[in-house]
């Protein structure tokens, strides 16, 4: 893959250069502004530059960069994933009731938990794929369903505990290395789960769920049995969200908020990484970038002492903008679908 | 009411047209008399319907003027063209399934209510629509009556009288009966007539010489863009209409078939094949044959590469490849039974635009043969090269490609899993001449490896020139085999069907 | 005019009276009556809520759109009706004003940006729910304003047992009929919603049926929030947290109306809401969890839709030129 043409000048310009040659294409602008952001953090609190801070920032981004990473693979093949942030918190409420505090337990729960993340990635996919029920409603109805069910089954409140075990994964410390300091486990496994899917997107079912995303009859058309890419998708968002559950029950504990809104941000991340909604475009490490990105974001805010009761309107405010950009840019650089000689079969769509 | 020198209704001329550089329409004349049924013929892209477009605003002639009553206009919007008269019945329907007659008619233009400036007289649009209808002798159909639910005919009706409502002075449609069955088309008779003793003028464009000698007073014939002549329809036979239609100059030179090509086992065959849109199909290609399937638009032909690529399915009659029955329920299926389709439209079902050449060129191989995908796209490097593919590198995306380039990288992601059916329908439609003669090469060298290929082209000197043999199709049924190297007219009788 | 349509929105009217009766029956069985005088006030306070909300989000998704920001808005509208009325029954209209006049910038906002910056109604109204989301835990802590008696009234008064609440969302619904079908920018919002390019090739403008929808949605949910501020005496910014957004999607898809926008209407989406209110006091009467309501409206919700998808997709099969074999369904490429 190569960089893409954007003309670009300056130093933005580089940034943005090396970071599309980074992301593979289209996603660039996302690594200069997380270049920015962490400069502007640097500025103000010099201290941050420091391994320690830099790894527990990473360590907070890890969730997040999981799920941005499940929400791609939904998104690029043209559908949308409203289910995680719910499924997050199903899970962790599960694994805490389950567990209850008895470390043999972990184990069993987790396979348990991944199982049931499958499947929940499994229904949502049929109902789009094959129930043709828009992904949004579908998965919508998921958040509902899951909702309500968890509590339903806890009785309105999260009950148990979660294990020692289980909690190393979220927040403990893989490595100690000298000069550097801990190393977060959360860390290398975003690490793992995003060169997992920079290798995936490479391998054929990756390129075939891009090209379903972004012309799904071409993709029929070619032999690709398109319910089930798309399926296969949706099961991966699932399974990631069941793993950023376990990274976030393991840092910040169980409560029955846990998981709130995590859809959005995620679906903000990958839009900020220039990915586009409605499938076919953008690449995953550009996502993860976005992850990164709206972190850093929420951590530049935190230096500022702003209220983190302001990081939901940074959010929709960043979600408009990326994708009113990406929109602009589309407009502005393909040329108008040129008509077929011989007599164009459909007449060109005009503005009155 | 005609007969007697009238001075024309509609005056067009001169006009031209091209898309990206490739001329449509030269210097075309056309005079339509009001009260007349003025039918427009010509073979598949002789311009005929984008002459009619120009006409109805949707595209901007080049060159040339466009008279109507003596005015001289120039239509930037459909709507202005209405506005002015001009009512077009287009092949796909411009209506709103969910709504009433009455509010189709009346869209965008709503009566206004009595007093509000944002109101809707709901009671004088039915009224009126009603009143409109009658006025056609079409009283069975009700203003208040959702538009799904009427027949097909029954619609373009209502088109007409959305036009009608408009006082329109011209209406032209767009091959009117394409879709309409038999007792159908008697109802669309009917309505032409009524228009015609109305002082309307009718531009009718269509290919089916019966409906031309039933209908129309005066005919016009393009060919290649061009106007051939303009006959009273007295005065002329279906057989020197054909004469006039075909006879395009043959604008690539075909290549010859590779030495040491022969038919030999039977590598497809469909005996008896029927759906909902075909019926009795016989088809019987060998390896290293090329059999072409002729006939007009939605005569078919694309039908049948759906049919034997498992978009569609034949439910009635046998499928069989290489010898053996196939059930081709998807085109995953069909890949795997060796069959490959290149589809008609490239943009819309070839091809993954925003895609690189080289993941669009191992699509196929991603979707069906994973596990042997590295292995095997190892060679797109050479097939680009043998077509002579033209691309700033591998990793641009196909949308920037040239029409010609991009039906290129469509035909290696075929090359690519060696397939043993070939399927090409409209191959070389809406590219330059030396992309059309890759094409033409490609095909003789599949036939000499050994390939059926099945070859579909609106381009009959394309289809008599590579194909060793054409079925020639109308309404579904095969009408006859011909010889390549057959005339065109021999081919367009079969497919216009009897004329008088 | 819509002799047609009054089938399926009289089928939803069939099953919301089968539901009663279904309801009532299983209260029965238990020595419960399902309809007491309590009970009903409750679903018709309980619907108006929701009918004020679902109202909106017809127009908008008639128009082929989505607005996922009702909730916060309905949540904003409750405070700045409260803050503004300041218990000062002076005040009242005050706080009306205010409540139409931010609700409609918000819908002005969200329609300006799906229709001038080309950023798909989604992803704008999500954002605008977040912006506002921000705006609200930051601002206000907790309950904020209150309400004078006067204004409460609109909350609590009923005439037998219609609450004036309702009334007043059944006249709104009247009103947004009316809409639909006797004004211009109603009925091209059927087109726009239908078939974009028809109605463009028909000379109507796409631009003014959307952003009307997106306005007039904002302000329903204004409405909606002027109650809650009216029943709870004061602002509460919570309720963004009730889930309305796909409440209302939900009683708007129920009640007949096509997501994909273009068929439906306001009649349908009242029963779609009496539904839902239904189902809500059904549950109550039986002492079913809540949290099990959750579940049922979701499955609810995408059941169906998934019945009138597959309604949608027969129809758009073209003709057969040939007859149909028996057992032959038309198989189309992409399937499993």
């Amino acid at each position: 893959m190569t960089a893409t043409d954007t003309p670009a000048s300056g130093a933005a310009g580089a940034l943005r250069r090396a970071g599309a040659a980074l992301a593979g294409g289209g996603g660039g602008t996302v690594f200069a502004l997380l270049v920015l952001v962490f400069a502007v953090i640097f500025a103000i609190n010099p201290g941050f530059a420091r391994p320690p801070s830099l790894l527990a920032f990473a360590q907070q981004a890890a969730p997040l960069v999981v799920l941005a990473v499940g929400q791609y693979l939904v998104i690029v093949s043209g559908e949308l994933d409203l289910s995680v942030g719910s499924l997050v918190g199903a899970q962790v409420v599960v694994a805490a009731r389950l567990i209850d505090g008895q470390e043999p337990m972990t184990l069993p729960v987790l396979a348990l938990m991944l199982a049931f993340g499958a499947a929940v990635g499994l229904v949502n996919g049929l109902v789009t794929t094959v129930l043709k029920v828009p992904s949004i409603i579908a998965t919508l109805g998921m958040m509902l369903v899951l909702y309500g069910a968890v509590r339903l089954w806890t009785g309105g409140a999260p009950t148990g505990a979660l294990s020692e075990a289980f909690r190393v994964a979220g927040r403990g410390d893989a490595v100690v290395l000298p000069l550097i300091g801990g190393v977060p486990w959360a860390v290398l496994i975003a690490a793992a789960v995003g060169a997992a899917a920079v290798a995936l997107m490479r391998s054929p079912y990756g390129r075939t769920l891009v090209a379903v995303g972004d012309n799904a009859t071409a993709a029929a058309f070619s032999g690709a049995r398109v319910w089930r890419v798309r399926t296969l998708a949706f099961v991966g968002s699932s399974v990631l969200a069941t793993l950023a559950a376990v990274l976030i029950g393991g840092f910040a504990g169980v409560t029955a908020q846990v998981g709130e809104g995590l859809e959005f941000s995620a679906i903000t991340a990958v839009v900020l990484g220039g990915v586009v909604l409605g499938g076919g475009r953008g690449a995953v490490l550009a996502a993860i970038g976005g992850a990164l990105a709206v972190e850093a974001l929420f951590t530049l805010f935190n230096q500022l002492y702003l209220p983190s009761t302001i990081q939901p309107t940074v959010q929709g405010v960043i979600i408009i903008a990326a994708v009113a950009y990406a929109a602009r840019e589309r407009s502005r650089r393909s040329p108008r679908a040129p008509a077929p000689a011989g007599g164009p079969e459909k007449s060109p769509r005009e503005e009155v | 009411m005609n007969g007697g020198p009238q001075p024309p209704l509609l005056r067009m001329s001169g006009v031209g047209k091209s898309f990206l550089g490739v001329p449509v329409l030269r210097d075309v004349d056309l005079q339509v008399r009001a009260g007349e049924v003025h039918a427009l013929v010509g073979e598949n892209g002789a311009g005929k319907s984008t002459l009619m477009k120009i006409l109805a605003g949707v595209h901007r002639a080049d060159a040339g003027t466009v008279e109507l009553g003596g005015e001289r206009v120039d239509f930037a919007h459909p709507v202005h063209a209405r506005e002015a008269g001009v009512a077009t019945v287009f092949q796909e329907f411009n209506l709103l399934p969910e709504r009433t007659v009455a509010e189709n008619v009346f869209l965008g233009r709503e009566p206004r209510g009595s007093g509000t400036r944002i109101g809707v007289d709901a009671r004088a649009m039915a009224a009126e629509t009603e009143r409109l209808l009658e006025d056609l002798g079409l009283s069975a159909i009700s203003p208040h009556a959702p538009v799904r639910t009427l027949s097909v005919a029954e619609q373009q009706i209502v088109e007409v009288v959305k036009a009608m409502s408009q006082s329109a002075r011209i209406v032209s449609m767009d091959e009117p009966t394409a879709a309409l069955a038999g007792a159908e088309v008697e109802l669309l008779y009917r309505l032409v007539r009524r228009l015609r003793e109305r002082g309307v003028a009718v531009l009718y464009v269509s290919h089916r010489l019966k409906e031309i000698f039933d209908l129309s007073d005066r005919i016009t014939v393009l060919k290649d863009g061009a106007k051939v002549a303009t006959v009273d329809t007295p005065d002329t036979t279906g057989a020197d209409l054909i004469r006039m239609m075909v006879g395009r100059p043959v604008s690539a030179v075909f290549p010859e078939k590779i030495a040491g090509t022969e038919a030999g086992r039977v590598r497809l065959e469909v005996t008896g094949g029927g759906n909902e849109r075909l019926d009795g199909i016989d088809l019987q290609v060998r390896s290293g044959e090329i059999v072409g399937l002729a006939g007009l638009q939605g005569s078919g032909r694309t039908e049948i590469a759906h049919a034997l690529f498992g978009i569609d399915r034949f439910t009635r009659g046998e499928l069989r490849i290489d010898g053996e029955r196939a059930v081709l329920r998807s085109p995953r299926r069909a890949v795997r039974s060796g069959v490959a389709l290149v589809s008609e439209d490239r943009k819309t079902q070839g091809l993954a635009l925003h895609r690189s050449v080289l993941d669009n060129g191992r699509l196929v191989l991603d979707a069906v043969a994973p596990r042997r995908s590295r292995a095997r796209s190892g060679r797109l490097p050479g097939i680009f090269s043998s077509l002579e593919l033209v691309a700033r590198s591998p990793s641009q995306e196909v949308r920037f490609l040239s029409g010609g380039n991009q039906q290129k990288v469509v035909l290696a992601k075929w090359l690519a899993t060696d397939p043993s059916v070939v399927v090409l329908d409209e191959p070389t439609r809406g590219i330059d001449v030396g992309a059309k003669h890759a094409v033409y090469t490609l095909v003789r060298r599949l036939a000499a490896e050994g390939a059926a290929i099945v070859l579909i082209s609106s381009e009959l000197p394309e289809v008599l020139g590579l194909a060793d043999r054409v079925l020639v199709l109308r309404d579904g049924r095969i009408t006859g085999e011909l010889p390549g190297g057959a005339s065109e007219e021999a081919v367009m009788e079969l497919a216009v069907g009897g004329a008088p | 005019m819509s002799r047609p349509r009054l089938g399926t929105t009289g089928l939803v009217y069939v099953a919301l009276l089968a539901i009663l009766a279904a309801g009532a029956a299983l209260a029965a069985a238990r020595g419960q009556e399902l309809l007491t005088t309590a009970n009903t006030v409750d679903l018709l306070t309980r619907s108006s809520l929701l009918g004020f909300v679902a109202i909106g989000q017809t127009l908008v998704i008639l128009c082929r759109s989505l607005d996922l920001s009702v909730g916060y808005v309905m949540a904003l509208s409750s405070v700045v009706a409260a803050t503004a009325m300041a218990g000062q029954p002076s005040r009242i209209w005050l706080g009306v004003a205010a409540v139409v006049v931010v609700a409609a910038l918000i819908g002005l906002a969200n329609g300006l940006i799906v229709t001038r910056l080309g950023v798909n109604a989604f992803i704008t109204t999500l954002g605008m729910g977040l912006i506002i989301k921000g705006y609200l835990d930051t601002r206000y802590q907790g309950p904020a304003g209150e309400v004078p008696a006067g204004f409460q009234l609109f909350g609590y008064t009923r005439i037998g047992v219609v609450p004036l609440s309702f009334a007043v969302m059944a006249a709104v619904a009247v009103l947004a009929v009316l809409f639909l079908r006797r004004t211009r920018t109603g009925v091209h919002m059927y087109a726009v919603g239908g078939d974009a390019e028809v109605a463009r090739m028909s000379g109507v403008r796409a631009d003014r049926p959307l952003l009307t929808a997106h306005v007039l949605c904002s302000v329903t949910a204004g409405l909606a929030g002027l109650l809650i501020a009216s029943r709870f005496g004061t602002g509460s910014t919570l309720v963004y947290s009730s889930g309305y957004e796909l409440e209302s999607i939900a009683a708007v898809v129920l009640g007949g109306t096509y997501l994909l926008g273009g068929r439906g209407g306001v009649g349908g989406t009242v029963a779609g809401v009496l539904i839902l209110a239904t189902l809500d006091t059904v549950f109550n009467v039986l002492g079913v969890d809540p949290f099990f309501k959750d579940v049922l409206r979701g499955a609810i919700v995408i059941a169906a839709v998934a019945l009138y998808a597959r309604r949608q997709i027969d129809r758009a099969a073209t003709p057969p030129r040939f007859p149909r074999r028996p057992g032959h369904a038309a198989a189309r490429g992409g399937g499993p």
